[in-house]
Formats: C-alpha cells, structure tokens, sequence
C-alpha cells in the first residue's frame, strides 16, 4: 500500500457515529429477545411466575451492584485519560476487568446451581429464554473483557493520552450497554417473573 | 474492436497498478474490495442460476424426470438462499456501493478501511461455513420455516452459522457507508448536492443496519432449538412457530429494500445521463428512498396473512403494503418525467435502467394483488408469487446491477466494453426474462403451487414456455458476462468520462488513481445540470 487508507481510522466524530450505529445493532439483536420474552410471558404467565422463583435474587442482585460498579470506573477512566492521568486509567480499566470478571464468576456460580439442580435450556421456555438471554449478555461481557485488555496493552505502551482516547471512549460506550441490558434482564428475570 | 485487441496496458493502471494476490487479499482500498466482491457475488449469481436452470430443465415434465423430489427441494433451497444471500444482498450495495460511495461523494477511501477488508473476510467466511452444508444439503427453502428446520436431518445449525456471520459483514458494511456518508463529503457537497446512489445506499445502509440483527437472533435461536432444545418455536414445548416467521419477516421484508433501493439509485443516476435532462424531483427521490426505509420495517406480516394471524393485524399489515408502494409510485413517476422531452440515447446502461422500470413496475404493481388479504389467499405460495418476485429481483435489482455495470464499467477497468454485443445481450436478457416469468403470473392464477416437484398435465404448456424462456434469458447473461470478461483485457482504452457524466466520478480517470483524486473536488452544485446552461457552466 501506497497510500495510507486507514488515516482515517480513530477519527472522533465517525468513531463515536459508528459505536452509536453498532450499538443500535446491538439492540435489535436483544429486542428480539425481549419480544420473545413479552410473548411467552403473556401466554405462559403461570410458568413464570414459578420458575423465577427458582432464580437466585441475591446473587442476581449482587451482579447487578458488580456490573454498575465496572460502568462507574470505566467512566472515571475516561474522564482520567481526557485529563491526560494515564496511571488512573490503566487503574480504572484493571479494575473494570477484574469486575467483569467477577461478574462472570458469580454467574457461573449460578449456572452451576442450575444445572446441579436439572434445569437446562430444554426445561422449559423460562430456563430457554433465561439461558439464552444470560448467555447472550455474558458473550458479550466477555467480548467486552477482551477490549478492555487490548485498552491495557495499549495503555501500558502510552497510546492514550489527553488528546487521544477515542478507542477508550467507544469501549465505554460498548460497556455501558451491556450494563444496560442486564439492568433490563435482572428485574425482567429474577424479580417479576 | 480487432485493432485494439492487444493486452499491452496503454497509460497509468490507476488503483489496478499493484499486482500479486497480497495486493488483493489484503488490501485496504475500497475499490478492490469493491471488486472481490464483484467477483464473488456474480460467482454464486452464476451457480445459482445454474440451478435455477436445472429446477426449469425439469419442469419441462409434468411427472418424475431427471432428479428425485429430494433432490428437487435441495436444489430450489440452494437456489434461493444462494440467490438471495449470496449474490442479491450484497451484490449491489458491497460491491458496487464499496467501489462507488467514496467515488460520488468525493473522498479517498471509506469511514473504517481496515473494518471494510474484514468484512469481506467474514462475508467468506460465512460462504465458506454456508457451503460446508453442502455435505446434508438443506431441504427446507430459503425461509427455513419452523418446525420442519429444527427436525429436518439437514445441517440447519451450521447453516445457521454461516448466515449469522454473512449477516455480520452487512452490517458491519453498512454502518461504514452510514459513517462515511456523514462525515466524509467533500467540501461543499451538502446533503442536497449528493447524488441519488448515496441517497438510496444510506437508507440502504440504514436497513441493513437495524433488520440484520433480528435475523441474527433468529438463525441463534433456530441452533439453540437443534443443538439444546431450547422450545420457543417448538409448539410441545409451548413454544411458537408463528414467532420464527415473524422475526424471519421482520429481516426479510426489510431487506427486500436492501436489494432494490440501490438498485433504483442506479437508475436514477442512469437516466438522467442518457436523457440529457436533470433529474425530476431530486428532494422527492432522495426522501422517498428514505421513506421506504421506514415504512419497509412495518409491513413483514404480509408474508404471513395465511398463517394464522388475528383479522385485525392482516388488515393493518395490508393497509401499511399499500402505502409502501406510494414512495415508490412517486420514484417511477419521477424518472417517467425526468424522461420526458429528453434528448434520449439508448446505451446499454440507458437499455437496462429502461427495463429496470418497466419490469419493476409489472413487479410491483402485481405486489399490490398479494398485499391485498382476499386476493392473496388465492395466489398465496403459488407461481404468481414466483413471478411477482422475479419481476421485483430479477425484472428489477437484477437489471439496476446489469444497468450499473454497464454504466461503470469503463470507470472501473479503464476500458469500453462492445457496445453492439452489449445491446445484443440486453434483447436476450430483456425477452427470455419476460418469456420465462410472464407465463407463472399465469400459471399462479390457474392455481399452480410454488416448490412442488411435479405438477398436473394441464399446466405444462406454460412450463414449456417458461423452461425455453430460460435459455434465452441464460444465453443474454452468457453473451453479457463474455463481452465483460473480453473487455477487461481487448477493450477500448476507456475516456475519463464517456458518457459525459456530471457526477465526480467522471472528474477522475479511468480507471481511478489508488487514492481516487489527484485533488480532492470542491462541490459548488448538484451533479444534475443536464441538457442547460448549469451543464456548459459545470462541463469546463
């Protein structure tokens, strides 16, 4: 290559327009599982109410506090490096990683109860849609793990500074969906069955 | 033509100057991965024509002939989700909107190159994933209705796979047209100054975007149904099948969209060129395009008035197809008046936005007979269908890519195709299309159903017309594609701009250089000042 064709990679104002886009995405993919959740909930409205029942509110409650936490210091990170504190960042995207990872172990926890006890996908609708949708959000945690180390990577070699944080911006962004989805998930799941 | 037949590259090769296969498989320039998937697409256009042929071929018989049933519903199941996932979605916006967007709005390269190239690779990734199914060839047509996709021994759960990742490419495509549109004009080129083509691939790009999605989910659905019995479309389990077709529709009316609006973008760049006329209506074409967007995310339960679905909502969803159709009324009006009293010359491309026009029309207009509940329950899932659809793909997306690639062909390659052997394959394309298609409108309203292997004696005049219509049709495509391939080496060295054009990517050469424009253009106004005094101040 001649020319450099990715000059425009990291451009603030097409990287946040394209996030916003993907994230609209995102949304489409869960919304159709929510409208299957609406659905059965109306018409299965018994087996709900029973299975939840069978769901762990306090660990669910617990990961609730554990990805909130993760969403408050990635921002303070953001609002770090745009100061240019590179200490600070790579502190807060350490600790939003380790939160994740916390996150997907209380979950595993769960699961492993789950399955211990006999209830799987095959169950019935609830535990399918409950796995499915769980399972869902947690590949997105993980891919959202994965950003935050190549952040660190990138952080540890000083990539980011004060007039440069787009791509740790965008990853925030990213975050604070899936937050926002397991803020639907949880009351939707373990509280209003 | 003979004279010029040497292979001696005259003058600078443009963007086409790098060789080796490194070059192509890695390269972040839009144009060549505008041209892989060129390349690709029209691989699986031709495979699954083939196909198409042999489906055809067979129905020259009313009873067992050739293949066996199975081998039957394999094919047309191969045919139609090739055609469609393969070739018709990406055919037109990632091949010649990757090529193209940058060129039209002036600007170097797209938003996110390096997401460009990685979408291409996941688009093979998927082909290839999609063609490992071959090893249990799906049986269960293109819509893979539930339940008979989660109990069918075919390999539904990794063709699931497939599709999810070449939904994953479109999407990733479009939100790079979507960003690149925005922010990457060139100086001067408000939204009113840009061309319609970026009109239409933005509402393009807008589909794209919010329907993938939901397909997405679907086809993870169907693979958890297989692989651990999830049961939501699985009525023992107190699951719904009616819930997979719904949001099977709520992709697969969209993206119908998908396919047509860049192709109308097309001919809205087309016709007025060959008209000599600027364009009629630029602010009700680009909103238009915009508007069936919108409304195209609200119609998909028209697939489904016979399968069970509440009086109330059949008549809304139907209410809502008929509106659908008045954006579009309004763009063929609008090319019909930009026509008029134009200086018209009839160029291939001017041929194929022609057809695209009238055949879309018959297309369309035979869309409103399904639309509507009580007409639809008669010509539901029969030939009429067929044919309705054909008319709107075929008739239609398939003549604004043909029309497009005639229209960019020299930008592209830097060289002229044969014009007279083009018109040859447009007569062939133009009257084995209408021979091959026009019957099943005929045939769907005396009652005969669509995907059955064999089919009662009374309908086989029709078959037979429709079956020789195919190889009319095939011998356009063949002489089409020949002249296209002899071209790209014997050609005529191309001008920078033939078919003096106003658009900016007549303002480059041909081919274009690797970063487009020597000098990135200012825009002062709207590339449509044909035929005026705005050309004479525009044509310096």
């Amino acid at each position: 290559m001649t020319t450099n064709h990715d000059a425009h990679n990291g451009a603030p104002v097409s990287a946040r327009l394209g996030i916003w886009a993907f994230l609209a995405t995102e949304l489409l993919l869960f919304g159709a599982l929510f409208t299957a959740y609406a659905q059965f909930r109306i018409t299965h409205a018994e087996l709900f109410h029973q299975e939840h029942l069978k769901l762990n509110r306090m660990l669910g409650f617990l990961n609730t506090l554990v990805l909130l936490t993760s969403s408050l210091t990635i921002a303070v990170g953001i609002a770090a490096i745009r100061r240019g504190l590179q200490k600070v960042l790579k502190i807060c995207l350490a600790l939003t990683l380790a939160l994740a990872c916390g996150f997907l172990f209380i979950k595993y926890l769960e699961w492993s109860h789950d399955f211990h006890q006999g209830w799987f996908p095959r169950t019935n609708l609830f535990f399918g849609l409950y796995f499915m949708m769980t399972g869902l959000h947690g590949l997105h945690v993980i891919a959202g793990m994965a950003l935050m180390v190549w952040l660190l990577i990138k952080a540890q070699r000083g990539a980011f500074s004060a007039e440069y944080s787009t791509p740790v911006e965008i990853t925030g962004l990213y975050w604070h969906f899936v937050d926002i989805v397991w803020i639907y998930l949880f009351p939707l799941l373990y509280l209003i069955g | 033509m003979a004279d010029h037949a040497t292979s001696s590259l005259p003058g600078d090769r443009g963007y086409l100057s790098e060789q080796g296969w490194r070059s192509w498989a890695l390269t972040m320039d839009h144009k060549r991965i505008g041209v892989m998937y060129i390349w690709t697409t029209l691989g699986f256009f031709v495979v699954a024509g083939i196909l198409a042929l042999l489906l055809r071929l067979k129905l020259l018989v009313p009873g067992p002939a050739l293949f066996s049933d199975h081998t039957y519903n394999v094919l047309f199941t191969m045919h139609g989700a090739m055609i469609i996932f393969l070739f018709i979605i990406p055919a037109i916006p990632s091949a010649l909107g990757n090529f193209f967007i940058p060129l039209l709005i002036g600007c170097r390269d797209v938003a996110f190159p390096r997401l460009n190239l990685f979408s291409y690779w996941i688009f093979v990734a998927g082909i290839l994933v999609t063609v490992g199914t071959l090893v249990a060839p799906m049986d269960t047509g293109w819509t893979f209705y539930t339940p008979y996709s989660t109990r069918t021994s075919a390999a539904v759960t990794s063709l699931s796979f497939g599709l999810f990742l070449i939904g994953m490419s479109s999407i990733l495509t479009g939100l790079n047209f979507i960003v690149t549109i925005h922010t990457m004009r060139a100086p001067g080129m408000s939204w009113y100054r840009m061309p319609l083509f970026i009109w239409a691939m933005y509402a393009t790009s807008v589909i794209q975007v919010l329907s993938t999605p939901v397909i997405g989910i679907t086809f993870l659905l169907l693979a958890a149904e297989r692989v651990f019995g999830i049961g939501i479309f699985d009525p023992a389990k107190g699951g719904d099948p009616l819930l997979f077709q719904h949001f099977f529709w709520f992709y697969s009316h969209p993206v119908v969209y998908v396919m047509i609006l860049p192709a109308m973008g097309i001919v809205s760049e087309v016709v007025p060129v060959f008209a000599r006329k600027p364009i009629f209506g630029y602010k009700a074409i680009a909103y238009s395009a915009l508007a069936i967007a919108f409304i195209g995310f609200l119609v998909w339960g028209h697939h489904m008035f016979v399968s069970g679905m509440s009086t109330i909502s059949g008549v809304i969803f139907s209410f809502l197809t008929f509106f659908v159709a008045v954006p579009t009324g309004i763009k063929i009006f609008n090319w019909i008046a930009t026509l008029y009293k134009g200086s018209i010359s009839f160029d291939s491309p001017m041929l194929y936005a022609l057809s695209f026009i009238f055949l879309f029309i018959i297309g369309g207009l035979t869309g409103l007979f399904l639309g509507s509940l009580a007409t639809d329950v008669h010509v539901h899932d029969t030939y009429f269908l067929v044919a309705h659809f054909h008319y709107t793909m075929m008739g239609g997306t398939v003549m604004g890519l043909f029309a497009g690639l005639h229209y960019w062909f020299p930008k592209m390659t830097g060289r002229m195709f044969n014009e007279t052997w083009a018109k040859n394959a447009w007569w062939l394309v133009v009257a084995g299309f209408n021979i091959t298609f026009f019957p099943m409108f005929i045939l769907g309203m005396q009652g005969m159903p669509r995907r059955y292997a064999e089919y009662p004696a009374k309908y086989q005049p029709l078959n037979v017309v429709a079956t020789v219509g195919s190889w009319f049709l095939a011998l356009g495509v063949i002489i089409m594609f020949a002249n296209f391939v002899r071209s790209l080496r014997n050609g005529e060295p191309a001008p920078d701009n033939p078919w003096r054009g106003l658009t900016l990517e007549w303002q480059t050469s041909s081919p274009p250089p690797e970063e487009n424009f020597h000098e990135i253009p200012t825009v002062t106004d709207w590339p449509y000042g044909y035929g005026n005094r705005n050309e004479a101040s525009r044509d310096h």
